[in-house]
């Protein structure tokens, strides 16, 4: 690692003022991106600012049919949240299958989405959802907020403070776990929002990360069913394909954790 | 047995100062001046050194110096040897490139050393290595085997035309053609041994430290054999003489073969602690473990079997290709030969055997010994071509073992190996009650009913362990003997001192040595020390590998034990004015039989010490050493089976059950017996189903990391159960066989026959990924 200077912000406006006055500032959460990366001297950040512990970007509320989990939540209280449980037990799910115990403890769904690594598992839940994005600058929809592999709409500096759910009719995860890495070799999140819609994302599967779904949108539409799945053909073309998932094989999880999650979804 | 003797489950020793954070590793050690190394390594898999340039780097604040390896050519450090000479079929010796401890010109793997820098701290080295200009001329690479033997492929070293190290073979060729010509039935399998990278939990490390005044070294490393890598060091790499040489290999975090060979890293650490004059650590991370730790196995084979009308096996026929890497590692000639083909019958009365075997160079890391080691490939092959076998000729795969199993001892096999005793249907008998094997067929249909492709597979196992008499292992070409050596130091107030040329990294030595001293004396194991891993403790030793440490190890500690309590009857007779004969030794004390007359231990010693009253001529004190050289391998076996289900929409392959039943001869700690076999089963379902070290075309290692290369976790394995048949192994008289790579030896068959019974298609390999089992059982592998 090389030298670096660390910070830890009390709040949001500090954190944005800090990172104004580094050279290559960066913000750290649960630092499972970055700090492996520091590591291996990948990423050298002059300045280090520590997010974490800032009490406005910690904790879950849910008003009403929006549940909002703020950035700096790590995954064991989302997984533990009485509300998230309640209103979208598919979210409590996620995080009880993300990473390990150590990884739960750390991880917060702010860096997870931050950092939308193409295998990571909250990516499909905000895009499957509906979710949006708020910043200290503006809310960005879910669908605007991903832009492909490791990038976002987020500007230089922009800190999300937010993740505002649509509390759905139903919604399941299901995922395939890298056999090395314990990252989703392909995940899918499916949706029935209250207004009849259905949405399904899936992750780990593309090259482009994380994706929706059409063609099983369109069959579940018609059927929340999991059979209803069964005569979509999900193409390989464009898919991920390395030495734990080939392309067509992780078509096939496509179209396998979808229904899987159909099922958890009841 | 006493509480704490032999086949005692005694709580093991050393685990206090581990589980509290207070082992002493290398890296734990810290000396007065220390410098740090940092390796630079080379990002290509195949390229000339073109120009070094350190200018900017030796300017860094904190550099001590930077040495590359033209430097290490040019003061003359031996080239890395290979210390088993293999001879081709045609007689011409194994052809080998030299292997510098850091490339002056030509660099043939990701991550070879090409230069070292020497800083104050690890961090400034890894700043200034930064700033080493290192200029490469990129060649054309090989990575695999059949690309490497092409016509017109890349060439490692001029030395080793076609790449092929050597084309060896063993057994009767006309004998097995003649098998072949009469065969009622022949049943053929290709298949890959695939490449593991073997991650002991430590990784490698080194510190060396020149005493200019003494013109001596001392070398602490992470080694499974300290003693013979001071013996390498001083004989081959002209570091220093072996009395001016100390090698202390201290707690060692594991090792499964990758530290019993001396790498690049500690020469050039001792090299550069003379150079610099202060001493040099280097404590590798992952990545280099990925890098620079031998790799294991990676074999390609093509076996068949030839079978008379009756079912029995007439005789077999192996051609196998093993990638040796870049180099050839310590031991690497000796693993895919005389590790491997001599155990290519079995458990099986097989009347012919004919196996080739051919070495290839190849620019990835250099394989060699891995848990197992030889054996495990052998056991895969054949175990898989029995059920292949099995199942092509429409009968049970047990059945078709149990007609063929040797079942007269000693049996001596087409390919060296003279098995001493067994009881194969006695492990394969309980192996199949502990699984319910009569009830699997409606275990079958119920999972079923369910949509769950359920399949079984058994393995029925042999190894040769207790590595290895030293007579036949040199007339097959090893450098070395395989005894070892043992001191027994009883002090002056009773308290036992036991020094071992084995090493235990995981295997709990300091626990079971300890149990045999209780057993014999019948004294606590509290009053019992185990010293080893120092050069200048222990005399002398051959160390821990091949699970030869009770076999070989222990077996010298008995002898030494012998002789004194030869010698303490003699003194306590004397004391008690008995005669010797009537001694016996019974809880730490010498009796008179049949009288009430005794002496404590600690009175004898003291007496030994004192030397006040000791028989006529004899010498004082009580301390006595011996070497053991074993007389034959030791053969451990027995039989896994293992029962799973398959997901037919995802391949991913969930354990139902996984049995063991192994003979391996007396055991001395049952517990640490099963934690043996628990780890090498892990690592055999690891590389059944998770692990491979993968390289690209060019290559490029695609698995230098935990992000990419599976290690089982504990959820991806089955909770074992495990059991024991037992015959004592005649060969040594603890009657011990050796328990440390059974697990690793025989798993990864069964779990394979499991999924290949599961699904229907026999053609799969190592790993078997979720994603080859989902194509294999699309019919598309």
């Amino acid at each position: 690692m090389y030298q670096t200077t660390y910070h830890r912000a009390s709040s949001v406006d500090e954190a944005a003022a800090l990172f104004a006055k580094g050279s290559e500032a960066k913000f750290l959460a649960g630092g499972h991106t970055l700090l492996p990366v520091m590591k291996q001297r990948l990423a050298s950040p002059s300045d280090v600012i520590d997010i974490g512990k800032i009490k406005d970007l910690i904790g879950v509320q849910l008003s009403g049919d929006t549940l909002v989990i703020k950035a700096a939540t790590t995954y064991y209280d989302i997984m533990t949240n009485a509300d998230v449980q309640k209103a979208i037990p598919a979210i409590s799910y996620l995080t009880s299958v993300l990473g390990d115990p150590a990884v739960r403890h750390r991880g917060t769904i702010g860096g997870s989405i931050a950092n939308n690594d193409p295998a990571a598992d909250f990516p499909a839940a905000l895009i499957s959802l509906g979710a949006t994005v708020k910043t200290n600058k503006r809310a960005i929809t879910a669908d605007d907020f991903f832009k492909g592999l490791f990038t976002t709409a987020l500007e230089d500096g922009e800190i999300i403070t937010e993740v505002a759910f649509p509390v759905p009719e139903k919604a399941g995860y299901a995922k395939m776990r890298h056999p090395a890495s314990r990252f989703a070799l392909t995940g899918v999140f499916v949706t029935k929002t209250k207004g009849g819609d259905v949405r399904v994302a899936a992750t780990g599967a593309s090259q482009s990360g994380v994706m929706r779904v059409p063609a099983i949108e369109a069959a579940l539409k018609s059927n929340w069913s999991a059979s209803a799945i069964d005569g979509v053909t999900v193409s390989a073309s464009g898919l991920l394909s390395d030495i734990h998932g080939s392309s067509d094989y992780r078509a096939n999880l496509v179209k396998v954790m979808a229904q899987r999650a159909v099922q958890a979804a009841g | 047995m006493g509480m704490e003797g032999i086949g005692a489950s005694v709580v093991r020793k050393e685990d206090k100062r581990f589980i509290t954070g207070k082992g002493r590793y290398v890296d734990d050690i810290k000396l007065l001046g220390m410098t740090y190394a940092h390796f630079i390594r080379s990002p290509h898999a195949h390229a000339k050194v073109k120009s070094i340039d350190s200018s900017a780097a030796e300017a860094m604040p904190g550099v001590v110096a930077v040495l590359t390896g033209r430097q290490i050519v040019d003061d003359k450090v031996g080239n890395l040897i290979c210390g088993w000479a293999v001879t081709s079929k045609d007689g011409s010796p194994m052809r080998m490139g030299a292997w510098p401890a850091m490339a002056p010109e030509t660099v043939r793997f990701v991550g070879q050393a090409v230069a070292v820098v020497i800083a104050e701290s690890k961090n400034l080295a890894r700043d200034a290595a930064e700033a080493v200009v290192v200029e490469y001329e990129e060649l054309p690479a090989v990575a695999d085997m059949p690309s490497a033997l092409k016509p017109g492929a890349p060439q490692l070293h001029p030395e080793a035309p076609g790449n092929v190290v050597y084309d060896w073979h063993i057994g009767d060729e006309a004998a097995v053609n003649a098998a072949f010509s009469k065969a009622a039935n022949v049943v053929s399998l290709e298949l890959t041994n695939n490449r593991l990278a073997p991650n002991a939990m430590e990784p490698r490390a080194a510190i060396a430290d020149y005493d200019a005044a003494e013109e001596h070294f001392t070398l602490y490393t992470t080694s499974q054999n300290p003693h013979v890598a001071r013996l390498v060091l001083s004989a081959f790499y002209n570091i220093a003489p072996e009395h001016k040489l100390r090698v202390i290999a201290p707690d060692v975090g594991g090792g499964f073969g990758s530290k019993i060979f001396i790498y690049p890293e500690e020469m050039v650490a001792l090299w550069a602690s003379k150079k610099v004059g202060r001493p040099v650590k280097w404590t590798g991370d992952r990545t280099e473990a990925f890098l620079t730790d031998a790799h294991g196995r990676d074999h390609i084979s093509k076996a068949e079997m030839a079978f008379d009308a009756d079912n029995k096996i007439l005789g077999l026929r192996v051609k196998t290709h093993a990638n040796f890497g870049a180099y050839m590692s310590l031991f690497s000639s000796s693993v895919p030969t005389y590790l491997y083909a001599t155990l290519l019958s079995g458990q099986y009365n097989i009347p012919a055997i004919y196996a080739e075997v051919m070495g290839v160079y190849t620019n990835t890391t250099p394989v060699d010994a891995y848990r197992g080691a030889g054996r495990p490939e052998a056991s895969y092959l054949l175990e898989r071509l029995v059920e292949t076998a099995a199942r092509q000729l429409k009968v049970d795969p047990a059945e078709l073992r149990r007609k063929n199993f040797i079942t007269q001892f000693p049996h001596q096999t087409p390919v060296i190996m003279a098995y001493d005793t067994g009881d194969f249907n006695a492990s394969l008998d309980a192996a199949m009650k502990a699984i319910d094997y009569a009830g699997f067929p409606a275990r079958k249909a119920a999972a079923k009913a369910q949509g769950k492709l359920r399949g079984i597979g058994l393995s029925c196992y042999i190894e040769a362990c207790g590595i290895a008499p030293s007579k036949a292992v040199g007339s097959l070409g090893a450098g070395v003997g395989l005894w070892e050596s043992a001191e027994i130091r009883v002090n002056p107030v009773g308290t036992i001192e036991v020094l071992t040329g084995s090493h235990s990294h995981g295997q709990g030595h300091e626990t079971t040595f300890c149990q045999l001293i209780a057993e014999r004396l019948g004294v606590p194991i509290s009053q019992v020390s185990i010293v080893h891993g120092d050069t200048d403790k222990v005399q002398f030793g051959m160390g821990t590998y091949g699970s030869r440490s009770a076999a070989v190890g222990l077996t010298a500690i008995l002898k030494a034990m012998e002789k004194v309590e030869a010698k303490a009857k003699k003194i306590a007779a004397h004391a008690l004015e008995a005669s010797e004969g009537d001694i016996i030794i019974e809880n730490g004390e010498f009796k008179v039989t049949g009288t009430d007359k005794s002496i404590a231990l600690p009175m004898v010693a003291l007496a030994a010490y004192t030397a006040h009253n000791l028989p006529d001529g004899m010498e004082p004190g009580l301390k006595e050493s011996a070497f053991y050289d074993p007389t034959n391998f030791t053969f451990p076996a027995g039989t896994y089976i293992c029962e799973l289900e398959v997901d037919q929409a995802t391949g991913k392959t969930s354990f139902v059950n996984f049995v063991a039943a192994d003979d391996f001869g007396r055991l001395i700690n049952p517990m640490i017996v099963e934690g043996q076999v628990h780890g090498g089963l892990v690592q055999g379902i690891g590389q059944a189903l998770l692990e491979h070290a993968v390289y690209d075309s060019n290559g490029q290692p695609v698995t230098a990391s935990f992000m990419d290369y599976a290690m089982p976790r504990a959820d991806d394995v089955p909770s074992f159960k495990l059991s024991h048949t037992t015959t004592l192994c005649p060969g040594n008289p603890l009657g011990v066989k050796g328990c440390g790579e059974a697990g690793a030896i025989g798993a990864s068959a069964a779990v394979i026959n499991a999924i290949t019974d599961a699904i229907g298609n026999n053609k799969l390999e190592m790993p078997a990924t979720p994603d080859r089992v989902w194509h294999a059982i699309h019919g598309n592998a």
